[in-house]
């Protein structure tokens, strides 16, 4: 039953023309960002801003807007003999999976075909990652707030929160405490910020660690290890996971 | 007419009385140290394709050694193989293996010492502590020659080419590789370096201090565990050399510390995290050279004055320049930054609006080291601009009053 949602909610999508604008733009970004150089890390590097700024910003944009405007088509799913659960679920897969589709077409393509190096691979994980994470929090923006104007704006914030005011929060601390050592304790700030975790770990493959001095090389031992690979996937996961858990008990209390 | 046949007859009869010896397997010699022996001033000794493991051979005499197709001179792990005491001798085509090592002697594969115009040509070393060790020589002159060894950390190995006391030294087209310092250079004076390669060494590429008017021409540093460092000299000439892939947290393109009166022009410094570094430098002009894919460009401390920065292409750094202080006395002039983003109304090829070379990151990084976390995430990248429309932290006066709009052909 669930399958047969999902199909519907991503034939839906695809046939939505902000997803096709957006496939395209990313599309054109990549290409243009690859060929205006032949140095491919500098294109890596501008795409970087790109996965980390924009990717995060129309996810959680669309996904709210999505949510509020297929409100109609929810209440009557859930008049249906459905679960709550696999009928929040599959709009939430529905809604990742088209955008990771557009992602993967726009970005995913052009580096590993430009680019094939580790590198890439991280860049384009990582902007998967950011893609299904910030769907999980328009989720549960949406889901909170029952006014639609009040959740876009929710959910603005929660972007900005993310990919500006925490980095902002982090220098206001790093100066603040600057005469203690902050090596450490910056590795889990950055593991509270998926969109931080992801610019580190790029970073870190292209190998810019030794400019940022010794806690580029503290950042390195921890992220280089085993262990530091596998915790920041895990955290990641995490960050996928839990919105999307939040919203679904929410929304199993809730009242249409 | 007379005296002409008469200088001539001097040659013939001076060439007459040089013999010619041969060692070798099948020669009429056997052993290198026995021929040195009876040889005297002025001989030849040719020696033949063998494996040789005669200890330390002291060469007194004016004597002339030429390997044939490389015959091995072994140091057992034991003994400094070669050591020169006397002017005008000649080493030619020998293959040094296994020179010993000590950490309480300066052991080197073939040591030039207290003497005059000694050439050491077309050698081979091959797994030894110092490779050529020159002390109070004077006009000697090194070239050709290819060093190899393996050292593994700083404590444990020696130096390629290591001059100390030396004067009007003549080092070209060297290939050092795998030893602690490529070259290294002290208290040595008019010298002149050319075309040499030096990497994969585990500390520097090049190393030297006190040691004042030398050139340093068309030599490729690169791949050294912390690049080149250059210190309390005077007079240097760094022309066309090539610094490249010096990576690390402490590695440089180039670290001057008190170069004073110095030229370091037409270089180019690629993929190093610091191309070059200036501390306590004064009056360097630093032309022509081009930047490219380093972290930072240049490293300038406040303690720096008088340098110019003339005409040189900055492109693709992460950052192009960091400073420390609010002090600036170096004028910069007339590059090309790869970052400029003004504009060039009267289309004379110069921008119109100075150019700030430091980025308030930059600024930033120097004063918090643990603020590198933000490295480029969006927030720095706001901060660096507003910064640029209305400097706050970054130094006013560091700036390039005539950019460029193209970049320079170098």
């Amino acid at each position: 039953m669930m399958q047969t949602m999902i199909k519907y909610v991503v034939l839906d999508l695809i046939k939505n023309r902000i997803i096709l604008v957006y496939t395209f733009f990313l599309l054109l970004m990549s290409v243009g960002m690859f060929s205006m150089d032949e140095n491919t890390t500098k294109g890596i590097m501008s795409l970087m801003n790109l996965v980390l700024i924009i990717i995060p910003l129309v996810s959680i944009i669309f996904s709210t807007i999505y949510v509020y405007n297929s409100s109609e088509f929810i209440e009557l799913l859930a008049a249906q003999p459905l679960k709550r659960k696999s009928l929040w679920l599959s709009i939430y897969s529905g809604l990742a999976l088209s955008l990771s589709l557009a992602f993967m077409i726009g970005v995913g393509i052009p580096v590993l075909l430009f680019d094939g190096t580790l590198t890439g691979w991280v860049l384009v994980l990582s902007g998967l990652f950011q893609t299904i994470i910030f769907t999980g929090i328009a989720l549960l923006a949406a889901v909170k707030t029952r006014d639609k104007a009040k959740g876009i704006g929710v959910a603005i914030f929660l972007w900005f929160f993310f990919t500006l005011i925490y980095d902002g929060l982090v220098l206001l601390l790093l100066f603040q405490f600057s005469d203690y050592p902050l090596e450490k304790p910056m590795i889990a700030l950055s593991m509270l910020n998926p969109v931080d975790l992801s610019r580190i770990l790029i970073l870190l493959k292209l190998d810019i660690s030794a400019l940022m001095g010794y806690t580029g090389a503290v950042f390195s031992n921890f992220f280089g290890s085993g262990f530091g690979m596998l915790l920041s996937v895990l955290i990641l996961f995490l960050w996928s996971a839990v919105p999307v858990w939040f919203s679904l008990k929410q929304f199993q209390r809730k009242d249409l | 007419m007379k005296i002409c046949i008469t200088i001539l007859f001097l040659f013939l009869f001076t060439d007459a009385t040089a013999k010619l010896w041969r060692v070798g397997a099948g020669q009429q010699e056997r052993s290198i140290r026995a021929t040195i022996n009876k040889a005297t001033d002025g001989d030849t000794i040719f020696i033949y394709p063998g494996i040789y493991k005669e200890g330390q051979l002291i060469i007194t005499k004016k004597l002339f050694l030429k390997g044939i197709q490389y015959p091995v001179l072994d140091g057992e792990q034991k003994v400094e193989i070669l050591t020169i005491r006397c002017d005008g001798v000649v080493v030619e085509g020998l293959f040094f293996k296994r020179s010993g090592r000590s950490s309480y002697n300066d052991i080197a594969a073939l040591r030039i010492a207290d003497c005059r115009n000694a050439v050491v040509k077309n050698n081979r070393f091959e797994s030894g502590y110092f490779g050529i060790y020159s002390q109070h020589a004077t006009a000697a002159i090194i070239t050709g020659n290819r060093l190899q060894s393996d050292a593994k950390d700083e404590v444990s190995s020696g130096n390629g080419i290591h001059c100390w006391k030396s004067d009007s030294m003549h080092i070209s087209s060297n290939t050092v590789t795998g030893y602690r310092d490529g070259l290294y250079f002290e208290f040595v004076t008019n010298s002149y370096i050319k075309s040499n390669t030096s990497y994969g060494n585990v500390r520097y590429g090049l190393h030297f201090m006190f040691s004042g008017n030398n050139s340093y021409i068309s030599n490729v540093f690169r791949d050294n565990g912390a690049g080149v460092a250059v210190m309390y000299s005077k007079n240097i000439r760094i022309q066309n050399n090539l610094f490249a892939d010096n990576w690390g947290g402490a590695a440089y393109g180039i670290l001057m510390k008190e170069i004073t009166d110095s030229r370091v022009e037409g270089n180019r410094f690629q993929k190093n995290s610091v191309g070059v570094m200036l501390e306590g430098s004064n009056r360097i002009q630093l032309l022509k050279n081009v930047f490219i894919q380093n972290g930072w460009a240049i490293k300038m401390q406040a303690s720096c004055m008088d340098n110019s920065i003339e005409q040189n292409n900055f492109s693709a750094n992460s950052f192009d320049m960091a400073t420390n202080g609010e002090l600036v006395l170096n004028s910069f002039k007339k590059n090309y930054w790869d970052k400029y983003e003004g504009y060039d109304l009267n289309r004379d090829g110069i921008g119109d609006v100075p150019y700030h070379p430091v980025s308030m990151f930059s600024m930033m990084g120097e004063r918090n080291a643990s603020s590198m976390m933000l490295f480029r995430s969006f927030i720095v990248g706001l901060l660096d601009k507003a910064e640029k429309m209305l400097p706050v932290l970054t130094p006013v006066d560091l700036k390039d009053h005539q950019p460029l709009m193209k970049p320079l052909k170098l």
